[in-house]
């Protein structure tokens, strides 16, 4: 029998006084897309939800110097962002692909980068994006990379007493294009097989002036492509170069990919060479 | 088990519920309200069959907490009916196009539906086809569907 204790507090204050007070026996619940499900499995037995839903100030996207996005935009939001689209295209089009509309209108980006699943479709946008994400404590308020942020499969940095409150996106992103592959079978309810994000700013002659590529599920963690983009940076915007980039993306060094029930490794490894090249091109389309 | 009073509108009135705290509100509307238009397919927001319109929005109510639903509007297809007893625009395209065959994923499909033809009168296929993206048919009668929500969309005009 599931039985928990719902709290639903109204501010931060609030909440870290219930996290200190229940301990381990807490779980923080956003959209609960994750969480109810793990529940439901038992993969987890928390005796008190903490509902971060009533704070309605966690639910934002803004542009000032940088973009700021709340823990508790939901993907449907992002989705329906003008801004977003515009600017922050990947970000867009991974979160309009989460699982189904039903799911996308309570699910939140907070619980997606939380969650840290290899797979989370917000996460190899954000990378591309050079994201940060804001954690804040009772006490202190820190800012990590979302490269940093990922430490395994549904393993980050954030300590049990913090709450993601916010991600950031350096401003300077809108002088790049961005977009997201989710390479799946189906359009809908399915997880990537590889996601595949990239962020590209063009100089005027053509060359590339820098990159940003996320990749997801082709390692225990979402990851960078390091290699392909060190090998891009002041190289011409083209097909040789965009394949190479491509091959050197798939090289142990920097994906690992494994077999699962979805496909196995070798597919993966050979997705990531078609698609960096083909991701990159869409992204300069956006530019 | 703790339990706790919620209260919101359902189906246009409003209303109170003294249930445990860990219920889902589907489990409220069908063990609580005895509203079992909507169905538990999957339990875990694969099939669609427990969808509701929660503030205009569809939700999987299986995966909804009853305790977010304070002050909330809810529908649900048993509130489609009009007031003089008949069908939805809707409902009727339903049964005029053959959207219904066994019915068990037909409460989703039309309240998904709902949502969408509230927000957008005018949809696409594209757009009809992404609204019902989280609805399994598993009579597989997904061009009925489509082709029902087409037609509500020209009814309701
Ligand atoms: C049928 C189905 C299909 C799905 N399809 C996809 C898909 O296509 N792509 C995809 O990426 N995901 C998918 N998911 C997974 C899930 O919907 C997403 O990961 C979603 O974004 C989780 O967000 P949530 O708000 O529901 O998180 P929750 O379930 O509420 O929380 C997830 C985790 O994060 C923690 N948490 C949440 N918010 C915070 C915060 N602000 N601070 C600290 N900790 C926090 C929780 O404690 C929990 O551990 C699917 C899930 C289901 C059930
Ligand atoms: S019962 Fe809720 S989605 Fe299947
Ligand atoms: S009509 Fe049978 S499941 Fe759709």
């Amino acid at each position: 029998m599931i039985d928990y204790e719902y709290k639903k507090p109204e501010s931060l204050d609030e909440v870290f006084a219930l996290l200190k007070n229940c301990g381990s026996q807490a779980k923080l619940i956003a959209g609960g897309t994750d969480v109810l499900i793990d529940i439901k499995h038992r993969k987890i037995e928390p005796e008190v939800l903490i509902s971060l839903r009533g704070l309605n100030d966690l639910q934002y996207i803004r542009k000032e110097d940088d973009y700021h996005i709340g823990a508790m935009t939901t993907h449907a939001m992002l989705e329906h962002s003008e801004l977003v689209e515009k600017e922050l295209t990947a970000l867009q089009q991974g979160a309009a692909q989460v699982g189904c509309v039903q799911l996308r209108n309570v699910a939140t980006i907070g619980g997606n980068v939380c969650n840290a699943a290899p797979s989370a479709d917000s996460a190899a946008p954000l990378l591309a994006l050079g994201a940060r994400v804001v954690l804040q404590g009772p006490n202190d308020r820190r800012e990590v990379e979302m490269a940093d942020f990922f430490t395994g499969p549904s393993a980050t940095t954030k300590k049990d007493d913090e709450v993601l409150v916010e991600l950031i996106i350096p401003g300077d992103m809108e002088k790049y294009g961005s977009s997201y592959c989710k390479h799946s079978r189906r359009k809908a309810l399915n997880l990537p097989i590889i996601g595949v994000a990239g962020a590209i700013k063009l100089n005027s002659d053509n060359t590339i002036s820098d990159v940003k590529i996320g990749l997801t599920v082709v390692a225990p963690t979402p990851i960078r492509a390091l290699p392909a983009e060190e090998f891009l940076v002041g190289k011409a915007f083209t097909d040789d170069v965009l394949t190479e980039a491509g091959k050197r993306a798939a090289e142990p060094d920097c994906c690992m990919p494994r077999d699962s029930l979805r496909c196995e490794g070798w597919y993966r490894e050979e997705m990531v060479r078609v698609l960096i090249p083909r991701v990159l091109k869409q992204a300069a389309g956006n530019l | 088990m703790k339990t706790q009073t919620v209260s919101f509108t359902l189906n246009g009135e409003s209303v109170t519920a003294t249930v445990p705290q860990s219920w889902n509100l589907l489990r409220t509307l069908r063990d609580h309200f005895e509203l079992t238009g909507a169905k538990e397919g999957c339990g875990e927001g694969e099939c669609g069959a427990c969808t509701v319109v929660v503030d205009g929005d569809a939700v999987n109510s299986c995966l909804y907490p009853v305790m977010e639903a304070e002050g909330k509007t809810i529908v649900t297809i048993e509130g489609l009916e009009k007031t003089d007893g008949g069908l939805h625009p809707i409902q009727d395209a339903f049964l005029n196009n053959n959207g219904v065959q066994c019915g068990y994923c037909t409460s989703g499909m039309i309240m998904s539906a709902k949502a969408l033809l509230d927000k957008n009168p005018a949809p696409s296929e594209d757009d009809i086809r992404t609204s019902i993206s989280g609805n399994i048919c598993r009579c597989t009668g997904y061009v009925q569907i489509v082709e029902s929500i087409d037609n509500a969309s020209k009814m309701m005009k």
